[in-house]
């Protein structure tokens, strides 16, 4: 079966009264039948009918063999990270979302898990950190915002022989272009706010193992720690999901038109697109993924023109987040990765004139002559 | 607007009660996720998980319920106490009252103490056996009360004496009274932990935890911790809460009534081994909880004479669902070996006197004429 037929059938012929579209069930609670037995569900917190329909879903679709559902995609990376105990070592990527950089040096530093930052695009600098008591590489591809590409395959490989878990963020990918599971990764996360989503209206996170043994570890502690995701949500990411294929397809035709305009704009120093031929990934990015995604970033030729870009902007919006079918544009430097120290974001090229896009489906001769207007046009009179 | 006036009114009116866009009385559900922002001014709000306007109006009514100064909203209970519970260091020592919640249990057994957080389990209504427990690395006392199952009484005012002269902070967990009942921070305790999904929701249809700071400093703490580890709870579910919490007062007073009636009741029948019920003359912690709460709430625990009985009321009882979860509109009886406490180590169950044959039943706001009458028929 082709993917976008598995996404259209989610949750159908899964309900004994007919509905094509699974219900939300709100409930907290569920009634036993007798002692000690089960419907199978008990508390939600535990197990939730409608959820259950999500993770399997995503399950599938990454082809691992359980999936978990949580509030945010940071609650999946807590969640995640609390696998690990004092002492553990985790190598991480340099230039990974600056809320992930947050969680490790503000919150489970203080647990006693050291982590290293390197460059996942280079499997060579994994190898150098590894330590005896590394647990885990924990790598983005591509990654945000430079979108560098770790070569998927390598590393689990790397991990394979030293016997480490691999874990990838496949959100800027999402199944229907990448899935690490199949090149040889062991747990996959996805903040499905994003591409998943796709709507910029739910917050979620979501995770998929490809083995029992880090089902039950991770069922544990999503039950344990109890970030899950609500019905409601859960619904309507079921109901993002039928649409995924196409919205990807359409935001990722929309991305490259985008990213060759943007090469020949005078007032743009930089592109960063894995679609691009000269995008340092781009052989790595096409022999694991069938795709290059929706998410573009571009470096302008002077600070001054920063906000003004952000302020002339009118059919793509000046927010945080990504993914969705509305176009976004983000200042890294202030918002989403601001907790990356500077000197950090210096070295990699997160600096104060780099804008992030996510490209949405509108037309895309609309988003080219609002992005050249507000590059390229006359100041206004607030401006 | 809202000082001075009753708790019912404050249910109904302290949650931004009206978007300020239409009027609407009920705060619009934002379902989204990120926001505008503009170059020029910061707004409120740039990302839902860091702050949603539904969510705030929760956040915001419970803070003013409790009489603290900030609100959390959490996916559940276990969320909101994962999240506090991340505010300590390895090494950290902290003093848990003992029979509390399975999945509070489990938490710190299995999860925190691998990040070499010290707990020592002992009984919060002594208050001696608290102070004794205290060492030098101690930082906090955790204090479910009532607690759940045996629904024993802690002093939270002695307690927070204790704490107060060993320079700790105290958390309790208000789930099975409420404000509506007591309110801890006024007895000086520090952070207030709900299971939400319990009364305050009351309606078996939200799993919510909610989390309120008495001072600036816990609440900036919990804010950062709160949007850091991302536990937070989405926008509809916060929408159902809001509603849920408008008839607050009125279910706990029928509930509660209710549960008085109930437990006398149970402590006529000849099949009832023990009833466990704060509201009855003979529990002793009653005087302290009329002290420090104005009501008893709705949670009865009673232990049956034979194995037998246990099993017919399970099997024949019509009314009262056999789950897990307390604090519904509808009753739900619960069998915690089996349960709600299926997390806790038999060891300890045991200590604590979690017996096979203890029963918890969370009274609903069914007529009691029919939930006894469904008592007598399941144990014929």
């Amino acid at each position: 079966m082709k993917i976008n037929t598995t996404l259209a059938q989610i949750g159908n012929r899964r309900d004994a009264t007919g509905a094509i579209s699974f219900p939300v069930y709100y409930s907290a609670t569920f009634s036993h039948p007798a002692l000690g037995e089960s419907t199978g569900f008990d508390y939600s917190r535990s197990g939730n009918p409608t959820r259950q329909v999500l993770e399997q879903a995503i399950a599938q679709l990454e082809g691992g063999i359980a999936g978990f559902a949580f509030s945010s995609g940071m609650a999946a990376i807590t969640t995640l990270l609390a696998m690990f105990k004092s002492g553990d070592h985790l190598i991480v990527t340099e230039d990974l979302y600056g809320g992930t950089y947050r969680l490790l040096s503000d919150v489970f530093s203080n647990y006693g898990i050291e982590v290293s930052y390197v460059d996942t695009s280079n499997v060579d600098s994994v190898r150098e950190v590894i330590r005896p008591c590394t647990k885990a590489i924990l790598c983005e591809t591509p990654t945000n915002p430079l979108l560098r590409v770790a070569d998927i395959r390598k590393l689990s490989e790397l991990a394979k022989t030293r016997n480490i878990l691999c874990i990838v963020d496949n959100t800027f990918m999402t199944p229907i272009l990448q899935r690490p599971l199949e090149l040889g990764a062991d747990i996959v996360i996805h903040s499905a706010t994003k591409f998943i989503g796709g709507h910029n209206d739910v917050v979620s996170g979501l995770v998929v193992v490809n083995n029992e043994q880090l089902a039950e570890k991770i069922g544990y502690l999503q039950n344990a720690m109890g970030a899950v995701l609500g019905p409601q949500d859960c619904w309507l990411l079921i109901r993002s999901l039928k649409t995924l294929g196409l919205r990807i397809t359409a935001q990722e035709t929309n991305a490259k038109v985008l990213a060759h305009w943007l090469t020949t704009q005078p007032l743009v120093k930089k592109v960063y697109y894995p679609g691009l031929l000269e995008h340092l990934g781009h052989n790595v990015q096409k022999s694991q993924a069938e795709g290059f995604g929706g998410m573009i970033a571009f470096e302008l030729e002077s600070l001054e023109l920063v906000p003004k870009v952000l302020r002339r902007v009118k059919t793509i919006s000046f927010a945080e987040s990504l993914g969705g079918v509305e176009s976004l544009i983000t200042y890294p430097w202030t918002q989403t990765h601001a907790d990356l120290p500077i000197e950090t974001r210096e070295r990699l090229g997160v600096n104060d004139c780099l804008l992030r896009l996510s490209v949405g489906i509108e037309y895309v001769q609309d988003l080219i002559d609002d992005l050249a207007q507000a590059i390229g046009g006359e100041d206004d009179a607030q401006g | 607007m809202l000082k001075g006036k009753a708790f019912n009114t404050r249910l109904l009116h302290a949650a931004a009660d009206r978007d300020p866009f239409t009027g609407a009385v009920s705060i619009p559900i934002y379902q989204v996720s990120t926001f505008h922002q503009d170059p020029d001014k910061p707004g409120d709000y740039d990302y839902s998980r860091s702050g949603n306007p539904t969510r705030k109006a929760l956040e915001d009514l419970i803070a003013q319920l409790e009489g603290g100064v900030r609100g959390f909203a959490f996916a559940s209970g276990m969320a909101a106490t994962s999240s506090v519970l991340m505010l300590f260091q390895p090494g950290d020592h902290l003093v848990v009252s003992e029979d509390l919640y399975g999945g509070s249990f489990r938490v710190l057994t299995t999860v925190f103490d691998r990040w070499g957080l010290k707990i020592s389990f002992v009984d919060s209504s002594d208050s001696e056996a608290v102070e004794k427990a205290i060492t030098p690395s101690t930082k906090a006392l955790f204090i479910e009360t009532p607690s759940n199952p045996l629904l024993k009484i802690s002093d939270l005012r002695e307690l927070v004496k204790i704490a107060q002269r060993h320079n700790l902070i105290t958390i309790a967990d208000n789930t099975f009274l409420t404000p509506y009942l007591c309110r801890p921070l006024e007895l000086g305790v520090d952070i207030v932990i709900h299971s939400a999904t319990k009364f305050l929701n009351g309606h078996s249809d939200v799993l919510a935890g909610l989390v309120v700071a008495k001072d600036q400093e816990f609440a900036d703490k919990i804010g950062f911790l709160q949007n850091a580890l991302g536990g937070v709870l989405g926008p509809q579910d916060s929408w159902l809460l809001i509603r849920g919490l408008k008839t607050l007062g009125i279910r706990l007073d029928r509930q509660s009534a209710n549960a008085q009636i109930m437990a006398n009741w149970f402590q006529t029948q000849p099949w009832v081994e023990k009833v466990y019920y704060p509201g009855l003359e003979s529990h002793p912690g009653r005087q302290v909880l009329s002290e420090i709460a104005s009501g008893f709430g709705a949670i009865v625990s009673f232990k049956v004479k034979e194995p037998e009985i246990l099993d017919k009321l399970v099997r024949n009882l019509t009314l009262p669902a056999v789950a897990v979860s307390l604090g519904a509109v509808e009753s739900i009886l619960t069998h915690p070996v089996t349960m709600s406490h299926a997390a806790m180590a038999p060891a300890q169950r045991d200590k604590l006197g979690i017996s096979n044959n203890l029963l918890r039943l969370s009274v609903g706001l069914e007529d009691t004429f029919d939930l006894i009458d469904d008592f007598l028929k399941a144990i014929k």
